[in-house]
This record gives C-alpha cells, structure tokens and sequence, in this order.
C-alpha cells in the first residue's frame, strides 16, 4: 500500500476523487471511506465461504479421521489423528508412483504444448494472413471443445477395435509400426493411457499458447531482427538473441498457467480411465477424487492431504505467478 | 519445422528484387503453407470426428472398416438425443434447461458482483485495495480438484428447515459456479472500468448528476463491451464445468447439467458412439459460437499485461 503514493499512471487519476470530489452531491466523506469495501462486500462474503474457507478444512480435515458418518447429525467429534495421514502416504510406494506419474505427465503435457504452441505462433507470424486467420479459426475449434466433448472424442478415437487410430495404425505395413494394432486396448496400461492424456491436453491448450505468443510477436519491433540480420544471425540466433529475451515475461507467465492447469487435470482422465479399478493411471487430482468419493467408507482425511500436498505444489508455482505479476503492475 | 517457423529467413533479401523469389524462398513458402495446413488438420480433425461420426448411420459406426467421409449421412442418432430419452426418463431438454439454469444464474450474479467490486479496485484507493487483488489472484489458481472435499462436505452440512441439503440440486452448484467465476471477471472487467475517463464522471457530477445516473448513464455503456466478454468467459466456464456436477448432484438424474449426463451417459452405454458424438456436439456449438466472440479478449484477459500493445 505504499506503492499507492508512487505508482505512476493508474494512480495520477484515481486518488482525486477522494480528495477534490468529495463533490460527490450527496455523500459525505465517512461513506466515501467505505464505498470501496461496500463494493467488494459481495464478492469477499461469497469467495470467502465458498472458496477459502475450504482451503482451511482442508489442512484441518487432513489430521483428523473424518467419514460419512461424521456428517450426520449427531455424530461424534472426529478424532485427531495428527500427521497419521501424511505419514501414511509418504511410506506409501502406491502414493510416490502416482506423484511421480503426475509430475511425468505435468511436464510432457507443459512441455509440449508450450513447444508446440510456441513454433504455431512463429509460424502464424510468416504465413500470409489470410491462411493465418484461416489455421487461427481451426485452432479456436480445438481450443473451445469442452473437456467432456475432446475426451469422448479422443477416447472413441483410440477406441479398440473400431477407433480411427486403431485402424489406421493396423492399415499401416508391419514392418513400419508393428502388428496387433486394431484390438489394441489404449486405455488399460500407465504409458499409453497418459499418452493419449497427453495428446488430448496439447490438442486443447496449444492454441492458446500460440495466439498468445503471435500477439507477443507483433508487438516487437522489426528494426532487432533487422539488426540481427546485419549481424549475421540466422534464425535460430535471432529468436534466442531478440524474440526469446522479449517475450521473457509472455513466456513466464504462459508457463506458469500452464503448469497450474496441467497438474490439475481430472475430466479428461475421468473419461480415459473410465473408473476407477485401475489404480496405476491415478494422478494427484483423481486420487483425491478417489478417497473422498469413490473408495468406501469415503477418507476425507486421507483424501484432504493429499489435497494439501497438490496445493502446496499449486502454491510455489503461484508464488512465481504472483512475483511477474507484481512486476508488471497487475498488483498495483 | 523449426528452420519454417522463425523469423529471419522469408526477409526478401535488400540486394535482389523483391518481386523474383528465388527457388529456395519458394521452397520455404511450400514449407510453410504445408505446415499451416498439418496444424490446421491436426486442429480441426477431432471436430471432424465429432461431428462426422454423429452423422454417420449405426450401421457404418459398427463397422470394422472407418472410413474418413461419412458414407452415409443421416439424423438418427441427434434425432434421437434430442427426442428420446437421454436417461431414463430424462430428456435431453431437462438437462439443457438445467444446465442453462446453473450458467446463466451463475452468470447474472457473477457479473452484477464483479462489475462493483471492478469499480472498486479501479476507481477507488483504499487500504486493502493490493490484498483484494493478491487474494483474487491466488484463489484463482487454488484448483477446485484440491478443495473439492471441503466444499463437498459444507454443501452437504447447510440445510434449510426439511433437512434439504444444497446438494443434489441446482442452487449449490449455481452459488459454486458464481464464486469461481468471480475473480476472473473482475479482473478483466477491471481495465474496462480504468480505461472510462474519469473527467466525464467529473463533468457530469458538476451538472448535478447522482451517482446512479453517472454508473449507468456514463460508466455503464462504456464497460458493456468488457461485461459481455466477461460474462462470455464465465459462461463458458460455468457451461464445461464437470467435477462439482459430478460431486454435487449424485442421485437424481432429473438435476444434472449436459456435462455430467454426457459422462453418464457415456458410461452407460458405452459403444452408443454416434449419440454420445451428437450429444458432444450439441454440448460444443453454445461454447464455439461465443468463442469466436471472445477470442481475442480471452487472450488478454488470461495473459493479463504480459502481451504489451
């Protein structure tokens, strides 16, 4: 709040009102005072309830042994159970495969959709702009499927038996691909489940990514390539030397979202997986899911700390979000 | 691809001219016209899909060989989402109502309370002004998957006189919807209401205007544009929106939203292919078309500052 005093051009027009305008017909200054907490009320009341409370029982559900039966009227206090649970996922084998899995599969589907996206958005940039509106417009299919809508896709894709990939794969010569493709079951084992996972998150999250990195390139100046030209630098030199070092806080901030959405994905492995019998396809998100609403009796707690951990995770990337965007003034 | 895809190299040369493109930059054109066709294909090919196979018979569905143009067209299969029984007893219509209930409730309030609490943080400066946006940043990010348990079990305690829950309806997940979207409509609508000069609220309040008019006879008409891509963004939020229909509204079908009767549906019957792609499509249209609105805002409104000019 010290930066009110010094920030320069949102600031210049808004303190005056507070003190010139208290002209404002008919209100006095105590109302003027108040009027901003008036207006934010509403909206702190509902996100406070819905939303950030949770956040609390959350770390206060993952000590204690809380079930079903606690919810009824009546109950018994839940008992206190401490650490237990984060004890009993940390020497747990089951608990490190999924959070290693997660952490895999964060990172392909980050990774690739940021390439990706990335090479679209310089390739959107050199096409003529008629054929670059024209791919735009196909990409915004891609972008505006509702999660529900692209994993049933997918999965009827890579359906056994009758899915497209599996047909093509088996029309494909042998010798190329390898044999026994069509009754090929995508969706039974860890890799090629994540895989079409994978697929199905690029396929909806590289569009964003390269139409915000081609607005990111229309907003630097031609003069630097030239004069990375003249220097001699190819393509390859130019983009390190002039449009990576521009767009360093574009590619930060892309990043950092993209991480934060990657590693909450639950629909679409809800779709793939199709249940929940095979335990080694979880991911962090669909192991909380699991506990608290499939396995029988329900475990809140062991399903809140593993909720607490995701969060934690969630948390150190959001710390990062929210230090570019303090940079750059969002905060102010 | 990645020679095609960087700057430098399709420059005309200053030395020859420009008009005459040597064999090489013709080669690097082809290149770069076939990649922008293998994103485009890989783009739209699942849309393709979708809507190919909803409009493929059954009999062509069941068949072994696929072939990637549709043999035959036919209406059957959205004939019969639309006009049959989507679940039993259930028909496609109740869920359209239900979820446009939820989203456009969910919308209305979102949007009323984050046009106030915008004007809030953009007109006004007041001591916990950074708090405010600090909070709404990080609660944005917090992933519902995480706190799904939580809020699970407060729907599941809040009960009105009859021992109604507010789960297994539609209020929860509207009130759930509504919070969600709240952050991020504020902070789109944010510079919207930054951006409207303040010498015109000025001008009209030396003419004697109230507060009231100058919100909606001055200050109203010029954050319309920024209202609607926000309510679009929080529609289309509300409208995909999956796990807390999927944890709100466990027994009653009569109360699930498209998403959650899809799913449903999906794993009912399981090989019903070309409905389940009907039912996908109609699902996608509401949320293609606003799209093609809200494109570029929804750009600048997630990337926030970070893409200058």
């Amino acid at each position: 709040m010290a930066q009110t005093v010094k920030t320069a051009p949102p600031d210049d027009r808004a303190p005056e009102p507070e003190t010139r305008s208290g002209s404002g017909p008919r209100r006095g200054p105590r109302l003027r005072i108040g009027a901003p907490y008036l207006l934010i009320a509403p909206t702190l009341v509902i996100l406070a309830i819905v939303l950030l409370w949770p956040i609390v029982q959350m770390v206060w559900y993952s000590v204690h042994g809380f079930t079903t039966r606690h919810l009824l009227p009546n109950a018994p206090a839940p008992e206190f159970k401490g650490l237990e649970y984060y004890g009993r996922l940390l020497s747990d084998p089951e608990f490190w495969t999924i959070l290693r899995n997660t952490v895999a599969v964060t990172v392909l589907m980050v990774g690739i959709t940021m390439g990706l996206g990335t090479l679209v958005g310089l390739l959107l940039n050199k096409l003529p702009k008629w054929f670059s509106a024209v791919v735009a417009v196909g990409m915004m299919l891609a972008w505006a499927t509702p999660a529900i809508s692209a994993s049933l896709i997918f999965r009827w894709l890579f359906m056994p038996d009758r899915g497209l990939v599996n047909v093509a794969l088996d029309a494909l010569p042998d010798w190329l691909v390898g044999s026994g493709w069509r009754e090929y079951n995508w969706f039974l084992e860890p890799v090629s489940l994540f895989s079409v996972l994978i697929l199905v998150i690029v396929w909806q999250s590289f569009p964003f990514i390269a139409v915000s990195v081609l607005a990111g390139l229309k907003s630097i100046p031609s003069e630097l390539y030239e004069a990375a030209r003249v220097d001699g630098a190819g393509p390859w030199r130019s983009f390190w030397s002039v449009t990576f070092p521009m767009l360093r806080p574009l590619f930060a901030l892309l990043l950092v979202l993209q991480i934060i959405w990657d590693l909450r994905v639950f629909t679409q492995l809800y779709i793939l997986a199709n249940g929940f019998q095979n335990k080694s396809v979880y991911l962090l998100s669909y192991y909380i899911y699991q506990q608290g609403f499939s396995a029988s009796p329900p475990n809140y707690g062991m399903g809140s700390a593993i909720a607490v951990v995701m969060t934690v995770m969630i948390l150190i990337v959001t710390a990062y979000y929210l230090r570019i965007m303090i940079r750059q003034g969002e905060t102010r | 691809m990645t020679a095609t895809a960087t700057r430098a190299p399709s420059a005309p040369r200053t030395r020859r001219a420009p008009r005459r493109r040597s064999p090489a930059a013709r080669l690097r054109s082809a290149g770069l016209y076939l990649a922008g066709t293998a994103v485009l294909l890989f783009s739209v090919f699942p849309v393709y899909w979708m809507v190919a196979t909803a409009l493929r018979s059954q009999g062509e569905i069941f068949s072994r060989d696929q072939s990637v143009f549709p043999r035959t067209v036919t209406l059957e299969h959205f004939d019969r989402v639309v006009n049959g029984e989507l679940l039993p007893g259930v028909s496609f219509w109740t869920f359209l109502v239900n979820s446009l209930t939820v989203t456009l409730g969910s919308v209305a309030v979102a949007a009323l309370l984050s046009l106030l609490a915008a004007v809030a943080v953009a007109r006004f400066r007041f001591r916990l002004r950074t708090a405010f946006i600090i909070l709404l940043m990080v609660i944005q990010m917090v992933p519902m998957e995480a706190m799904i348990i939580s809020i699970f079990i407060n729907f599941r305690r809040i009960q009105d006189g009859t021992g109604v829950t507010m789960l297994g309806n539609l209020t929860g997940i509207l009130i759930v919807y509504t919070a969600v979207a709240l952050p991020i409509t504020i902070m789109m609508l944010r510079g919207f209401v930054a951006a409207v000069p303040k010498e015109l609220e000025e001008a009209a309040a030396i003419d004697g205007a109230s507060n009231m008019v100058i919100f909606w006879r001055i200050l109203m008409p010029l954050v319309a544009p920024g209202l609607v891509a926000a309510s679009i963004f929080a529609f289309i939020t509300a409208w995909n929106e999956f796990i807390v229909a999927l944890t709100f509204l466990g027994r009653s079908t009569d109360d699930y939203t498209l998403p959650l009767t899809l799913s449903y549906y999906f794993g009912r019957t399981g090989t019903e292919w070309g409905a389940i792609m009907a039912a996908s499509t109609l699902l996608t249209i509401p949320v293609m078309v606003f799209f093609l609105f809200v494109q570029r805002r929804m750009v600048s409104g997630l990337t926030m500052g970070a893409v200058k000019g």
